[in-house]
């Protein structure tokens, strides 16, 4: 009798652990339902083609701070750091003949010495800001914050003391297409974007689980403690992921760059919190530990979907901030309902 | 001669002196026993030499060479391995993740989970441990985790292996178990220090015993020189006799708290248990780790929800159930961890203990310091703290005198019924003492304890009746005065 009632308690609890755990995408499907319904046009091709490479850039960033989510951190930085290498990356790669160049003198440059040099420059703040949290123990939050604000001001100084702080433009062609352009075949093409997008997740993918890195930032996340007693070197792996989120987000900067055409020190606002709503959707607890690139992935394209669809069915705007606070908060408190310690 | 020594090693924590001029000498091929009662300072001693603490003071010496490791991995290098006590593991990791971390194989870039599989099955098949290497640490049981933990430091061929508490959560069979892997290992000439207060354990297993008492080294004997009773008073410092302060209090008849068939919602937790605690009485609660000992009072208090049940304080049953109704019907819960759950560390002695009773201190939600201030002058008192004042932050005292602010504070809400979750852990033998004759003082006063403990001779010292738990149900009350540690043992493992 007792068993029974275990073994009926074992299945509500089975059930209510599978709801918990695909609620979002229930929810998401649903939202997907509501948007066909009303304009059933929304399921052709071209607009997933659309979506797929909207959401090509933000892959890179959300991999880029799914890491340190993982870790059991997080960095506000990383809007900041997208636009301080868009920035950067843009104002060395304007077109020669172009006659508001910002420099010039500078000769042509070949677009992966910019492209280069950002990326090792956002990896540099990021070592800092790896520095301050691991060393001086510093709350990630706090850490990421100073470091945004830090990073907004020197690149809004650099853009007033060369561009007069008015948009850079007129890119060098060879830049626009690192972006804009695509493989093409006959009636089909696979944009650029696409590609990066696929490469970094695999990249992403083959560290997270076939490295020892990606073991080891597992480990810390999930319990530093037992990684220190194990003789894990917490700091040197700390500082090794926060360079490689930095890399992602130079190489994510100089895309956005060149993708949007014309950069203000405006660019990159509000990136992050995107970044780190897309990894919650996706499944990476924010208390470390946990999380794996398609879910990632399957957030960001969720969050596109979405995003684009309420555009597409033609929601106003400050409707559609509603609709996404509320997902990422659902997200967030999901997440907590799997990790909650249920007393 | 020794393959390990420790000399005057001492360590000071915020109001504590951990370790005082502590020493240890180990020889090859041997096992030693390290004794003393909880905060006797085994386990620090133990972290100063894998290099989690830093000694303030002292030399270590590893094969006659000085060493002073800043991190467990330069222990870990020189072969000293150690499986803690609080079982550290990343739980949401597989068992294999656990076993290698912190010395994942490679091949070329790439984990080697190839080798790392076919080792642990090799290591796993050699100490007969029967676990999947692929399932997720967190979907096993304790004493699976615990056998994990030991193959961890097995296999990392070290020369010294440290086993803090590794029985907490056997059953004897495991543990006859992990005493032949022991002894496997001291063939191949692995030294091994064996942490415990279990004395039967000790002079089964161990060639030399070394006894500390408050951070103090006081004896290192064979152990075929040793009996129970010179270890007992070498750990305690005190006559026998003196151990425990005398019985006085009598039970009477009238049922104070009574519990039927109560089980928890979320398992594993307790199931179907039913007892009764009459007015004046104290009820050990025995039982090995993961028995639900600690789900069992925190159910009863309201702090874990119960699926069923039902539960009577003084006659009257408890329909609200959380905390703050549980306090007002006359229930009064000593968590555990005290640090993590029982003091609010930078606050002061005043806050501490006026805390669970504030609605008496406040008018209008506005506080009246002057009550308060005589309650907790009351507190420090009556339980004899030792503070220099009541504002002093209570992280600054020592663990047995936050006990007793802890213990004052729940006196405070004049509870019927106190629910006692290993008091005396953590604190030194002079303390102990005073908690115990406080225990028997609010008994003779007509109150009533329940009073989880792990350690078996103080439940056999203090307790009426001990209620035994075995994997989240009840196994039997005996009555202490006639009962022996075999039978509660045999009682702990009846559901596993």
């Amino acid at each position: 009798m007792a068993n029974d009632n275990r073994k009926a308690a074992d299945t509500k609890a089975k059930l209510s652990a599978f709801l918990i755990k695909n609620a979002l995408y229930l929810v998401m499907l649903i939202l997907l339902g509501i948007i066909v319904m009303i304009s059933p046009n929304f399921l052709r091709l071209q607009n997933f083609y659309f979506i797929v490479t909207q959401s090509s850039s933000r892959i890179i960033l959300a991999l880029g701070v799914a890491s340190i989510i993982v870790l059991g951190y997080t960095d506000l930085s990383l809007g900041r750091s997208v636009g301080m290498a868009a920035i950067i990356s843009s104002s060395l790669l304007q077109a020669v003949n172009y006659s508001q160049r910002i420099f010039p003198k500078l000769p042509q440059l070949p677009i992966f010495v910019p492209i280069l040099a950002v990326m090792a420059l956002c990896a540099l703040f990021m070592v800092a800001q790896g520095l301050v949290v691991s060393k001086l123990k510093v709350a990630p939050f706090i850490a990421s914050l100073g470091f945004q604000l830090v990073i907004y001001g020197l690149q809004s100084l650099y853009i007033d003391e060369f561009n007069d702080s008015s948009p850079i433009g007129g890119f060098d062609p060879k830049f626009s297409r690192f972006a804009q352009g695509a493989i093409e075949f006959d009636n089909f093409r696979i944009p650029y974007l696409i590609l990066y997008a696929l490469a970094a997740a695999i990249i992403v993918w083959f560290i997270w689980n076939k490295t020892k890195l990606g073991r080891n930032m597992y480990a810390i996340g999930g319990n530093v403690e037992a990684a220190t007693v194990s003789g894990v070197n917490v700091v040197a792996n700390i500082l090794i992921i926060y360079v490689i989120a930095g890399l992602m987000y130079g190489f994510g900067g100089a895309l956005e760059g060149a993708r949007t055409g014309s950069v203000t020190n405006m660019l990159g606002q509000g990136y992050e919190l995107d970044a780190i709503a897309a990894c919650v959707v996706g499944g990476v607890s924010m208390r470390g530990g946990v999380g794996t690139v398609v879910g990632v992935v399957t957030g960001v394209l969720m969050f596109q979907i979405i995003n684009y669809g309420l555009v597409f069915i033609g929601v106003n705007p400050y409707v559609q901030y509603i609709v996404k606070g509320m997902i990422i908060i659902l997200a967030v408190a999901i997440d907590s309902q799997k990790y909650i310690k249920r007393k | 001669m020794y393959v390990l020594e420790m000399r005057g090693i001492s360590k000071q924590f915020p109001g504590v002196k951990a370790l005082d001029d502590a020493q240890l000498f180990l020889r090859p091929g041997t096992v030693h026993a390290l004794m003393g009662e909880n905060g006797a300072g085994k386990s620090t001693l133990m972290k100063c030499l894998f290099g989690i603490y830093r000694k303030d003071s002292g030399e270590i010496l590893l094969d006659g060479k000085t060493v002073a490791f800043e991190s467990p991995r330069q222990a870990l290098d020189s072969g000293v391995s150690m499986v803690h006590q609080e079982l550290n593991q990343v739980l949401e990791r597989s068992v294999l993740d656990n076993i290698w971390l912190g010395r994942l194989p490679i091949k070329g870039i790439v984990v080697d989970d190839v080798r790392m599989l076919s080792e642990t099955n090799s290591v796993f098949k050699k100490l007969q441990i029967h676990v999947n290497p692929q399932k997720k640490i967190g979907a096993l049981s304790v004493s699976e985790r615990q056998m994990v933990e030991i193959a961890k430091a097995v296999s990392c061929n070290a020369r010294i292996i440290v086993l803090d508490e590794p029985t907490s959560s056997l059953t004897e069979n495991e543990v006859e178990h992990l005493f032949t892997i022991i002894r496997t290992l001291k063939k191949e000439g692995v030294a091994v220090i064996y942490i415990s207060h279990k004395m039967e354990e000790i002079l089964a297993i161990a060639d030399e015993v070394t006894v500390m008492r408050d951070g103090k080294w006081i004896a290192t004997e064979k152990s075929g020189d040793l009996t129970k009773d010179r270890i007992i008073s070498l750990m305690v410092g005190r006559d026998l006799a003196k151990l425990y302060p005398p019985k006085t209090n009598k039970p009477s008849d009238e049922v104070v708290l009574s519990v039927r068939d109560l089980s928890g919602t979320y398992q594993p937790s307790i199931n179907d248990v039913s007892f009764d605690l009459f007015k004046g009485e104290i009820l050990g609660v025995s039982g090995l780790v993961g028995s639900r000992r600690t789900e069992l009072v925190e159910t009863i208090f309201g702090l874990r929800k119960k699926r069923k049940g039902e539960i009577h304080v003084g006659g009257k049953r408890i329909t609200r159930h959380f905390p703050r109704a549980s306090i007002a019907s006359g229930l009064g819960l000593v968590t555990e961890e005290r640090r993590a759950t029982g003091i609010f560390p930078l606050l002061n002695i005043q806050f501490n203990a006026m805390i669970a009773n504030i609605d008496a201190y406040a008018r209008f939600g506005v506080m009246r310091y002057k009550r308060a201030a005589k309650d907790t002058q009351w507190v420090i008192d009556a339980l004899s703290v030792k503070t220099p004042s009541q504002k002093a932050a209570i992280a600054n005292l020592s663990g047995g005198n936050q006990q007793k602010v802890i213990l004052g504070r729940w006196l405070l809400t004049s509870p019927k019924v106190l629910l006692l979750d290993e008091p005396t852990r953590g604190i030194d033998v002079g303390a102990k003492f005073e908690i115990y004759q406080l225990m028997i003082d609010l008994a003779n006063k007509g109150n009533s304890v329940l009073f989880i403990s792990s350690e078996m001779p103080e439940l056999l010292g203090v307790a009426d009746r001990i209620l035994v738990m075995s994997n989240g149900r009840m196994a039997g009350i005996v009555d202490a005065a006639k009962t022996s540690q075999e039978e509660i043992l045999k009682l702990a493992a009846m559901y596993i």
